[in-house]
């Protein structure tokens, strides 16, 4: 099968529908309105700086609260037998299959000032809490919408641990503490990497979590970006100069966890 | 332990499911005040109403047809490329997959937003065409591409690479060879990529969103519903793509259990 000739539509795809709009971001960054070479939007990014710090704060604390959440529940599921791990994982992915504005909106309906967390606590004789429109809102959307992708790769990587490895540091003396925080959590660490990427890179640059659940007042990256590009604020321009820059960004997290990913594999290596 | 265990399991799974009850149990409330949460006595109008529902019908239709060219798109494709890209040489694979991995690590936003500059900027230059089912489709495929080239290559890594040569030597022209041999070897791998690209493209929201002009998908229509008006319409809508997406999940559950017991009298038969 040396046929190499059928990648060529699909290059040729590729180059068209990634490379060339991927392009047209840094060329669109680079330039102002008349098209001339311009250094003003990215440095217009530089405003925005609490905007970026704002999402990657929300975003590390959403993933944090994913992982530590997420953790116990992939162990227990990973613990218990086999055909009770397929009912749980299929329960834990099934939410995700439904639309997430979906999902996003029925928080809205439970968060309201009027709505049924507060007429419960109502009914308790408790006082009522405000909780749509602020950023714990927010991190709460992001902490639903995204823990599935946290609880599937380390049920997937707790599954693989050899229970032999287990039991030998048991009948070697550690205490279950000590087998946890020295054989389990260690050999789980590619599943943690991989399971942060993939909660921090859609929470960092999600926009309609933090709009519907946010309010105004919570803006996060992305609704900058919708905002240059079919909001109030239309400057393509400003708006490609923030895509770049959290591309950019998102790129650097990929490559330092990458980075982790790499020694915690050569550290396995030599364990065994 | 076991009991701790249990409890927790149940806490993440009413935080899980909570919100899709609350939104299913008031897709029945009659409320004439449109309030999200009171409840005032059984009714199913909502479901009328969403049936009568002009707009939603349109999207829904909008969205099928996209899903459906999307998915056999870019499945056709994404299978040749797969083919071609396994004939290639170390670095050409290296810089093509590369490139296919981009868009699924890139954040949504900003693949929608780069889609949108190529096709505002490809618009203009044919004059007055606006974005709308030509874009979506086009964009849809870009996306689903790299998930069915991820499902369709591990099959063709498994699959012995003389067999094809085989089938030539034996008189198959290698388009034969492909269909009789090489297809059905990697079938598994095609179909997971074609539900893959097809769910993938009926639930996209973000990069739509930027892609779409003035046409209305379904998550579109969704999402102009959870801004303008409130109304249980939305909740009946859930509701029902809830109970579709469980009936969906069971079918396939099912058909795989029944895959997987007759692949266990397979290998048993070869162990004897």
């Amino acid at each position: 099968m040396k046929s190499k000739a059928a990648a060529y539509p699909y290059v040729v795809w590729m180059a068209l529908f990634i490379i060339v709009p991927t392009a047209l971001v840094v060329v669109f960054a680079f330039t102002d309105r008349s098209g001339a070479f311009t250094l003003k939007n990215i440095q217009g990014v530089g405003q925005y700086s609490n905007v970026f710090l704002r999402s990657i704060w929300l975003g590390a604390i959403a993933t944090v609260i994913s992982l530590v959440v997420g953790y116990p529940l992939a162990y227990i599921i990973a613990q218990s037998d086999s055909r009770r791990q397929n009912v749980m994982i299929m329960l834990v992915m099934l939410p995700m299959w439904m639309n997430f504005l979906l999902r996003t909106y029925a928080w809205m309906s439970l968060l309201e000032d009027s709505g049924i967390i507060n007429r419960a606590l109502g009914a308790c004789g408790l006082p009522q809490i405000h909780m749509i429109n602020t950023a714990g809102a927010v991190v709460l959307g992001m902490v639903y919408n995204y823990i599935p992708y946290m609880i599937l790769p380390l049920y997937s990587v707790l599954t693989k641990i050899d229970r032999s490895v287990v039991e030998a540091a048991q009948d070697l003396g550690a205490n279950s503490r000590k087998v946890f925080m020295r054989v389990t959590l260690p050999m789980s660490m590619p599943g943690v990497i991989s399971g942060v990427t993939m909660v921090f890179v859609p929470a960092v640059s999600t926009f309609i979590i933090s709009k519907m659940l946010g309010g105004g007042s919570n803006l996060l990256i992305g609704d900058l970006i919708d905002m240059q590009f079919l909001g109030s604020a239309y400057n393509p321009n400003l708006g490609s100069a923030i895509s770049l820059v959290l591309m950019v960004l998102i790129f650097i997290c990929m490559g330092i966890m990458n980075q982790f990913d790499e020694n915690g594999a050569t550290e396995g290596g030599a364990m065994v | 332990m076991k009991t701790l265990s249990k409890v927790y399991m149940f806490l993440v799974f009413l935080f899980l499911y909570a919100p899709i009850a609350v939104l299913v149990v008031f897709s029945f409330n009659d409320s004439a005040t449109m309030s999200r949460s009171v409840w005032s006595g059984f009714t199913t109008k909502w479901y009328i109403q969403l049936f009568n529902d002009q707009m939603l019908l349109v999207s829904l239709r909008n969205t099928l047809i996209i899903a459906v060219i999307a998915a056999v798109v870019s499945t056709v494709l994404g299978t040749s490329a797969a083919i071609g890209i396994m004939g290639m040489n170390r670095v050409t694979r290296k810089i093509v997959m590369n490139v296919t991995n981009f868009p699924m690590v890139n954040p949504d936003i900003v693949t929608g937003v780069s889609l949108m500059l190529l096709f505002v900027a490809a618009a203009r230059f044919m004059g007055n065409v606006s974005l709308g089912m030509a874009s979506l489709i086009l964009s849809h495929i870009t996306f689903c591409l790299p998930y069915v080239i991820l499902s369709v290559m591990p099959k063709l890594r498994q699959m012995d690479p003389n067999l094809s040569e085989a089938a030539q030597d034996l008189g198959c022209t290698s388009i034969q060879a492909f269909f009789r041999v090489v297809l059905p070897q990697i079938m598994p791998g095609v179909v997971t990529g074609l539900i893959m690209a097809f769910t993938l493209s009926i639930d996209d929201f973000v990069v739509s969103y930027f892609t779409s002009g003035t046409t209305q998908t379904l998550p579109i229509f969704i999402y102009s519903m959870t801004r303008k008006r409130i109304s249980p319409e939305i909740n009946a809508l859930s509701a029902l793509l809830f109970t579709i997406i469980i009936l969906l999940l069971i079918v396939i559950n099912v058909r795989a259990s029944r895959e997987s017991k007759r692949a266990d009298t397979r290998k048993g038969g070869a162990a004897i």
